[in-house]
């Protein structure tokens, strides 16, 4: 007997017939989480040496300025002052804190420090002291003179401003990206299909629109943070609470002009990271200032400076057009897109393209689709990943669009998407892995499935479009539908590793960061079916970038499924090589044996071998023969998974006033590996989602300074802010992914904004297209339809 | 300052700064669940009981708590873990960062309300932010430790 695992085609046929899975798509508890839930030290700060130099950061108060001259003497004689650097005292070449593969589509546009100062909040110098007092004593002591330019706020003013928010001439790009520096463009893309203005000239119906996303807070609750030491060989240990060890190697190096191989990045358990943590924001400063001391030092950063001097999501301005027939036909789309990076271009060109790539394969009717603008620069913290990256703004944008059309057509949302969306089997050009003339396949799909179950759930054919509850209050429904993708196909890779023990157990060596989501769990999941074996017997580690194998880090919705796959491979090569090893130790053939998980025995199971002996004489001077299974995957497409969100609230007519009622989301993560770590991850995305579509609102003062820097005025949802919540899944099968799972921690976002928007709509038939959706917009047009 | 405070049922002398809050001042002598997310007293990671009541360590001057008895979670391992469980087999244990002072605010209130509704533990439970669960497995978690229908 040999069992069929994972990326091979007619699994789902043996997962539906005889094969059943023991740990697969079970409600295994979470491994480390009793451990992390009783506050076991466990996290980067819990894990810091006391005798540590703490480092401060003196930050630009202007938007836009050059530094014209900097006095540090006066703060370095304070006592405990270990030492303070300036722009004078870094290396001069550029780089990103993007954390993505080399070589990186993100611009090299900063240094450590600057001569020039780009937003309010960038850094201008490093102080390490004996203790935080000390730093920041001597902080108040550097004595800066700026020259103050005009600086950049307004992003759609940004492209041919006067002011130039990057004027040095020594910006790498590793490939062209459309960077207009000049013009204050970072990055422009263009993506065409068909022939998109004659379809539009040639529609019956015509809508468009323009909508605004807002540039969202992580707001991971464990803030950003890392500590670095020289070890014994004098190399440079950093421990960081980072989704990407192996990026922060890289990045680390370059910008300190050292060798990679001097550097070594260890992830202990990470407290949040929603994307935050896929850029390098603090790690490059106890990094240098262990370089120049050799002292142990750490950076812990407060509230105030995770909200204003890190990065958030990036705020978008998307125009759709849309073209139809009085059917409903969608016959063409073109979205025009704007993007605020801010000051430095983290993730700005990818985080861009995506916005249109994995929206539009949603509508594959459409015989032509366009997306294409530009990203700018402007004065402000510069944007970075967030969970959606890009998708969540193209959805609000497109599904906002399409619910308008629906409107404009007088056809229910539901009816308009089922007569357009993209099914499984079908193809489309812009999906991942479609090459020239040869559009990729969609493998696995049950986004039609998601959409009746959804409807069910919230009992649309009841409350569809709305109910009038009183005389001031009304309760309407709305809908979205959603895409994203499991990995970057073709550049994403990941390896796994896997240790036989002598006492028969293994150690799964990972370069994936589980940042809470529950990934070493469900890794330990794929290794223990494969390896017909109990949780208990398989022991995780990650991540350390002198330890465990190559991994390009959890982002991207890539972790169970291109880590999950590299899993799958490094156990079937254990497995293979368990079976080899034991036929050799019983004096049988390969074939005359098989492995059961705890035996390897001879088919009438008189002639057998545990696995516990087996290890053990395999590691003595009779063996000699450590087993290590070892398996690297990386996609060439990217499965996406699916959402259909219907979202039920209740608007005061007199105040505006929105109350999130109910808000249903049936979910197609291909096959759910956990149950229940799945359903958290998709309640999570959820809430997250909502903050989006209703608080979370970024502001800055005329001057450019963040007001929104802390829990008091940027405000993420409470647990009286969301209403009833309910998941469920409708699984479809995705041959390329382990045990036909798909992704699940991106997708999950995306629908909220726009299907809260849809039901204000039908509650009162106001459209708000500008995020968060506050009373006060709403009431605003409430009090417009009255006066028209 | 020296202030003679009872932790965790250990007598203990503490040397504090005058403006030294209690949530550093048990990090800095080896509570390490206590954890801070705002600066603001916004998100209630920090809490920890005084006299048995859940108070926000990061705004409590650790001068104020001379005298008096704090507990964190080291000093409930046992409830703690009871609860913990519930919350792991719903899968609603993330990230785990908001944890310490979650599970301090939600045995507090075991103690405190008899037969709460669901409407009375949000009320007691909405100042301690989580980001990652979305609330709704921490409600079923709370609900079946407290046998909640």
């Amino acid at each position: 007997m040999y069992r069929v695992y994972g990326a091979a085609k007619g699994c789902q046929k043996i997962l539906g017939g005889s094969v059943k899975m023991r740990v697969i798509n079970k409600a295994i508890p979470k491994i480390d989480g009793i451990d992390i839930a009783t506050g076991k030290a466990v996290y980067t700060d819990d894990l810091s040496s006391n005798n540590a130099l703490v480092i401060k950061i003196l930050r630009s108060p202007h938007a836009f300025a050059r530094i014209k001259s900097i006095n540090t003497e006066r703060a370095q004689e304070v006592p405990g002052v270990e030492c303070i650097l300036t722009y004078k005292d870094v290396p001069g070449v550029r780089f990103t804190l993007a954390g993505q593969s080399y070589p990186e589509p993100s611009p090299y546009d900063r240094l450590i420090l600057d001569e020039y100062v780009r937003y309010v909040g960038d850094e201008v110098a490093i102080i390490a002291a004996v203790d935080e007092k000390t730093a920041l004593k001597a902080l108040k002591l550097v004595e800066v003179e700026y020259e103050v330019f005009e600086p950049v706020l307004d992003f759609e003013e940004a492209e041919g401003h006067p002011s130039i928010v990057h004027t040095e001439d020594d910006i790498h790009l590793n490939m062209d990206i459309g960077m207009n520096r000049e013009k204050n463009i970072a990055s422009s893309y263009k993506l065409e299909i068909g022939d998109v203005d004659s379809e539009l000239a040639e529609s019956d119906i015509i809508v468009e629109k323009t909508y605004y996303t807002q540039a969202q807070a992580h707001a991971m609750m464990e803030t950003y943070r890392a500590f670095s030491y020289l070890d014994h060989n004098g190399r440079l240990t950093i421990v960081s609470s980072t989704q990407i060890p192996f990026h922060v190697r890289g990045i680390v190096a370059r910008a300190l002009q050292i060798p990679q191989s001097k550097v070594r990045v260890i992830k202990p358990r990470i407290g949040g990271g929603f994307g935050g943590k896929q850029t390098a924001s603090v790690e490059i400063f106890p990094a240098l200032v262990t370089l120049k001391t050799g002292k142990p030092a750490k950076i812990i950063y407060d509230r105030k400076e995770t909200f204003s001097s890190t990065t958030s999501r990036h705020a978008m301005r998307i125009t759709v057009k849309l073209g139809a027939d009085k059917e409903g036909n969608i016959k063409a789309i073109d979205m025009q897109a704007l993007s605020d990076t801010g000051a430095y271009g983290e993730h700005a060109p990818t985080v861009f393209s995506v916005a249109g790539h994995k929206t539009l394969p949603l509508y594959n009717k459409a015989q032509a689709v366009r997306y294409m603008g530009n990203v700018v620069y402007t004065n402000k913290m510069p944007a970075g990943a967030l969970r959606g990256y890009g998708v969540t703004q193209g959805t609000f944008a497109l599904e906002s669009a399409i619910n308008e059309l629906a409107a404009e057509l007088n056809m229910d949302p539901v009816v308009i998407r089922e007569k357009n969306i993209i099914k499984e089997g079908e193809t489309n050009p812009i999906l991942e892995g479609s090459k020239d003339g040869n559009p990729a396949a969609l493998e696995s799909c049950a986004l039609e499935s998601c959409i009746k179950k959804g409807k069910e759930l919230i009992r649309w054919h009841e409350k569809y479009p709305r109910k009038v509850i009183s005389d001031t209050k009304v309760r309407g429904v709305g809908m979205a539908i959603t895409m994203q993708g499991s990995g970057i196909g073709g550049i994403d890779t990941a390896s796994a590793v896997i240790k036989l023990n002598n006492d028969g157990f293994y150690t799964l060596l990972l370069g994936s960061t589980d940042m809470g989501t529950g990934s070493d769990t469900i890794l330990a999941q794929i290794a223990a079916e494969v390896l017909d074996t109990t949780m208990d017997r398989i022991i995780i580690h990650a991540a350390d970038t002198d330890i465990s194998p190559y991994d390009t880090g959890s982002y991207a919705s890539s972790t169970a499924y291109v880590t999950g796959n590299a899993v799958i491979k490094a156990a079937e090569d254990m497995r293979k090589k368990i079976v080899g090893s034991g036929a050799k130790l019983l004096g049988l053939s390969e074939k005359e044996v098989e492995f059961d998980g705890e035996f390897i025995k001879n088919i009438n199971g008189k002639q057998k071998l545990s696995l516990n002996e087996l290890a053990q004489r395999l590691i003595s001077g009779e063996g000699k023969n450590q087993l290590i299974g070892m398996g690297t995957f990386g996609g060439e497409t990217s499965p996406p998974p699916f959402v259909a969100g219907f979202a039920e609230v209740e608007v005061d007519k007199e105040t505006g006033k929105i109350d999130l009622i109910n808000y249903v989301a049936v979910v197609d993560c291909g096959t759910v590996i956990n149950p229940n770590l799945a359903r958290i991850q998709a309640e999570g995305g959820l809430v997250q989602g909502i903050g989006l579509a209703m608080y979370e609102d970024v502001q800055y003062s005329e001057r450019g300074k963040m007001n929104s820097n802390t829990f008091m005025q940027y405000k993420i949802p409470c647990r009286k802010d969301i209403g009833k919540i309910t998941v469920s899944f409708e699984s479809s099968y995705e041959p390329t992914g382990p045990f036909g799972a798909k992704s699940i921690g991106e997708v999950v976002i995306n629908t909220p904004a726009p299907a809260i928007a849809n039901a204000v709509y039908n509650a009162v038939g106001v459209n708000v297209r500008k995020l968060p959706i506050t009373p006060e917009k709403v009431l605003k047009g409430i009090m417009e339809l009255i006066s028209e | 300052m020296k202030i003679k405070v009872i932790i965790n049922n250990q007598n203990m002398e503490l040397d504090v700064a005058y403006d030294e809050f209690l949530a550093d001042t048990l990090r800095r002598y080896g509570f390490l669940s206590v954890k801070k997310g705002c600066d603001t007293g916004s998100c209630g990671l920090c809490t920890v009981w005084v006299d048995d009541k859940p108070v926000l360590s990061c705004a409590t001057l650790s001068v104020r708590i001379n005298g008096k008895k704090i507990t964190t979670i080291e000093g409930v391992q046992k409830e703690a873990k009871e609860f913990a469980e519930y919350l792991v087999n719903e899968g609603a244990e993330q990230c785990g960062f908001c944890s310490p002072g979650f599970i301090m605010t939600v045995l507090a209130m075991k103690r405190e309300l008899q037969n709460p509704t669901v409407e009375e533990i949000t009320h007691y439970l909405t100042g301690n932010l989580c980001r990652c669960t979305g609330y709704m497995g921490q409600l079923r978690a709370v609900k079946k430790y407290l046998g909640v229908v």
